[in-house]
């Protein structure tokens, strides 16, 4: 019996958890889960199937983390959840949980998490208590990494894009908005920038011709799992590709048609396929509306690296729709074909069963969509 | 010295309930730090790792908004935890 898929429905007030029947034609959706909290992730562990984490935050509380054990049915709060230390000379305080990422496949139990302002946090014990990851936290040249508070996403700073090399759990990668990309092969002892060759076009060149070393702004970040050498990234100025044997990000996103842009929130690689990604581009010309270009929204593909993109809307609106797909919220599943889910700003998500050739709404009426995760297949 | 308690809607979750509750401590610091221990995850709630009161949190011990956590509990204080307008 196939495991039915799960969608994990991050929102500005609740969590809501969808299921499907194994081909992904049937979903029933639950009741909401921390109604009136803002959810900004939640994940299921795909290495025991079972502990479910939800990174909320309540409006007068602060930020948490949630535990669930039993599907969602019941939730226990971290006995010590992510925080900063006390008394600190930067005075940094977690405003927010952002993500959360299981850890390698070879250590149960290990979980990082990422927070607003740039934080990085692991667990080993399955989401009930956190620490710094004091290398990274605390590097002296952090503050220099993710700049002032007008280098900041507008709701504040994110560490996000947690990922841990499927070959070796010591060797790490983290993404800041902004900050860069860097990268840890000591299990966060020690870390290093991977920017080079990325995009930064909001700051004026150097004079020197050089390029900067950090204070990119990655808005998300993934590394293919049967080529973890590839990294893609969907940033503020444009898409990239790494392969790291080249040591240098590409801009793929050139090839992308001009009136659309390469500029967007999140980044799907297919799970079999290093070659294929999905971006759902939005406007970032102007004031920066955010919306889809021109108010018709469609994803974008490649299946040659980046070389060329094929725009894929059918099914979607094609006029004014003016709503867009936050980073957390483009997601693919291990389905074959792959499953590709999108939550919106405006509380829908939309679903492709066939690698994005057709769209279809899945669930409307939700709040504002944050963070979708898909587990299952 | 013991305090009065009275406790928002927001943080009862924590309370088993209760709407009021005692607690006892010389500053509203280790007023809070008692919460904690009769109520673990209380005082985090109200005050971040830096403690500072939260921003949508206000604190009025006697009857006077009070954000300083060495500010003195006299014997047989109040002090009211409330969930400030927000949202949206």
């Amino acid at each position: 019996m196939p495991v039915p898929f799960q969608l994990f429905i991050a929102t500005r007030k609740g969590l809501w958890i969808a299921t499907s029947n194994a081909d992904r034609s049937a979903w029933s959706l639950s009741a909401p889960h921390f109604l009136g909290k803002q959810c900004h992730h939640a994940v299921l562990d795909p290495r025991d199937g079972v502990t479910l984490l939800c990174a909320n935050r309540q409006w007068h509380l602060g930020p948490t983390v949630h535990r669930s054990l039993d599907g969602g049915l019941t939730w226990k709060e971290a006995a010590s959840p992510p925080r900063f230390t006390t008394g600190e000379a930067r005075g940094r305080a977690v405003d927010h949980v952002f993500w959360l990422s299981p850890g390698h496949a070879s250590e149960p139990g290990v979980w990082y998490a990422g927070t607003s302002p740039q934080g990085l946090f692991r667990s080993e014990d399955g989401g009930v208590t956190w620490v710094a990851v004091a290398g990274f936290n605390d590097h002296p040249d952090q503050h220099r990494w993710v700049g002032s508070d007008k280098d900041q996403t507008p709701d504040g700073g994110k560490l996000h894009s947690i990922l841990v090399d499927p070959r070796d759990p010591a060797h790490l990668y983290v993404s800041m908005s902004g900050g860069g990309t860097f990268e840890s092969t000591d299990r966060g002892e020690t870390w290093a920038p991977l920017n080079a060759g990325v995009s930064l076009d909001m700051y004026p060149p150097k004079e020197d011709g050089s390029e900067y070393p950090y204070g990119h702004d990655p808005h998300c970040v993934v590394l293919h799992p049967k080529n973890p050498d590839r990294l893609w990234q969907q940033n503020h100025c444009g898409i990239h590709r790494l392969d790291r044997g080249e040591g240098r990000w590409l801009r793929v996103g050139r090839a992308m048609p001009e009136e659309v842009g390469d500029i967007g929130f999140g980044i799907v690689v297919h799970p079999e396929d290093p070659d294929r990604a999905w971006v759902f581009p939005m406007d970032g010309g102007g004031d920066w509306p955010r919306t889809s270009p021109s108010g018709r929204p469609a994803v974008y593909t490649t299946a040659d690296g980046g070389a060329s993109w094929q725009r894929q809307d059918a099914g979607l609106p094609t006029e004014q729709a003016w709503w867009t797909v936050k980073r957390q919220a483009l997601v693919g599943d291990l389905g074959a074909p792959m499953g590709l889910y999108l939550g919106l700003t405006s509380g829908e998500v939309w679903t492709s069963v066939n690698e994005g050739a057709s769209f279809a709404p899945l669930f409307r009426h939700l709040p504002q969509i944050h963070a979708l995760s898909v587990a299952g297949a | 010295m013991e305090a009065r308690v009275c406790v928002p809607t927001q943080l009862r979750v924590y309370t088993g309930g209760k709407a009021e509750v005692v607690a006892v401590g010389e500053t509203l610091g280790a007023l809070l730090s008692d919460l904690d221990r009769r109520y673990p995850g209380f005082r985090r709630h109200v005050v971040d790792e830096q403690d500072r009161v939260r921003r949508h949190i206000l604190l009025y011990l006697q009857g006077e908004r009070e954000e300083d956590l060495a500010a003195p509990v006299p014997p047989g204080a109040e002090l009211f935890i409330i969930g400030a307008l927000s949202g949206g």
